[in-house]
């Protein structure tokens, strides 16, 4: 009689969790982006300060790890295995990593896409456009100078923003303080 | 426990992370300090070399960085109006070239060359001035202005509100400060950020 109700519970919870591992990595976005990069299976969607803002204030329990990074920034790029080895230790603890992309026009046709798909990277990508920085740079944190690096990591009103590179260790330490 | 943990975790992390790492440097209104740098034609140069001047637009800027490409013709078009109202560009590639082989002192001459630059473009030899200055980016800019003997820092921030199109900007945040300066007055927006390349050291 029970073990049914079991199974269905087991099944239901955890098609909820595969739903929310494989599921819209862009759900946050409220209105349709300005535009999307498309490049074979690959859909990176372009917005504005606008439209990155509803990413930054969400208020479920999921820890957010938003970085910024460009594919011309060294730094951005020497740090982005840990961004993505998070991703995956973390996933059961409620933990997404969505990587911001400061690429210029020119570069989102061939150089993101490519890069992206040689480095075999699985957070998602949004591509973040919005040439009136000073009026946008200090939402996303007051003390942001605009270098990058940077990664805002939050979970509900509870936020930390790093302007700095992280490694392994540094980046698993600041994302544990968000997990309990 | 962990909840009244956490914020001072948190706290404690980011000192760490990144409070360690971050001079402060200097505000609107604080001295300016002088330096003694290499600059690409074989000289030093100093702010002292200057005592004619008003003041100084010193650009921390480099070879390789895209916002820093993106702004060449601008920076040079800032030294073109500005010098001779006595605001000359100084450059400054803040840059560790052993980090970041583009921006050696080499290629930096061949590139002030190549674009016909009219300003010293130095190497900030040993790092040292872009802590102090608290740069962090390039290009980052610090206005200067002569004041009772004194250089003070009158504006610091990015060149303009749009980095991908010359044509399209609305607000040219450092010719607003000189221009403010120049006629006596206070500089409108003293403080201002703009995405960049963090500085290699």
């Amino acid at each position: 009689m029970r073990l049914p109700l079991l199974i269905g519970s087991f099944l239901f919870c955890l098609s909820t969790a595969l739903a929310q591992r494989s599921g819209n990595p862009y759900s946050w976005m409220e209105g349709n982006p300005l535009a999307t990069i498309k490049a074979g299976d690959l859909e990176i969607p372009v917005v504005d300060f606008e439209g990155l803002k509803p990413l930054l204030g969400q208020k479920d329990d999921t820890v957010r790890v938003v970085n910024f990074w460009a594919t011309w920034c060294a730094p951005c790029i020497a740090e982005l295995p840990f961004f993505e080895e998070a991703a995956r230790r973390y996933s059961q603890d409620g933990v997404v990593v969505i990587l911001v992309s400061l690429d210029f026009k020119s570069m989102w046709d061939q150089r993101l896409p490519s890069f992206i798909r040689k480095k075999g990277i699985e957070s998602p990508v949004v591509i973040l456009d919005d040439p009136d920085q000073n009026s946008w740079i200090p939402e996303v944190d007051p003390d942001w100078s605009g270098a990058i690096p940077a990664t805002l990591i939050y979970r509900g009103t509870q936020s930390q923003f790093y302007e700095t590179a992280f490694d392994r260790e540094s980046l698993k330490t600041a994302i544990e303080t968000f997990i309990h | 426990m962990n909840t009244v943990r956490l914020p001072f975790l948190a706290l404690v992390l980011s000192f760490f992370v990144t409070g360690v790492c971050q001079a402060q440097g200097y505000q609107v209104g604080d001295v300016a300090a002088d330096f003694d740098l290499p600059s690409v034609d074989g000289k030093t140069v100093s702010l002292s070399d200057y005592p004619e001047s008003k003041g100084f637009i010193l650009v921390f800027t480099c070879n390789t960085c895209p916002y820093a490409k993106a702004y060449e013709s601008r920076i040079m078009g800032l030294d073109k109006k500005y010098a001779s109202l006595g605001y000359p560009v100084i450059a400054i590639n803040p840059n560790n070239p052993e980090l970041q082989p583009g921006d050696s002192f080499e290629k930096m001459k061949e590139r002030a060359e190549d674009r016909g630059y009219t300003f010293p473009y130095l190497l900030d030899l040993g790092q040292e001035v872009f802590p102090k200055y608290g740069a962090t980016r390039t290009p980052h800019v610090f206005i200067l202005q002569r004041s009772e003997g004194d250089l003070r820092v009158r504006y610091i921030g990015t060149i303009d509100d749009n980095y991908q199109d010359a044509a399209a900007v609305r607000t040219r945040y450092v010719e607003q400060a000189v221009d403010a300066l120049l006629k006596g007055d206070e500089v409108p927006l003293e403080t201002t950020r703009a995405i960049g390349c963090s500085i290699k050291a």
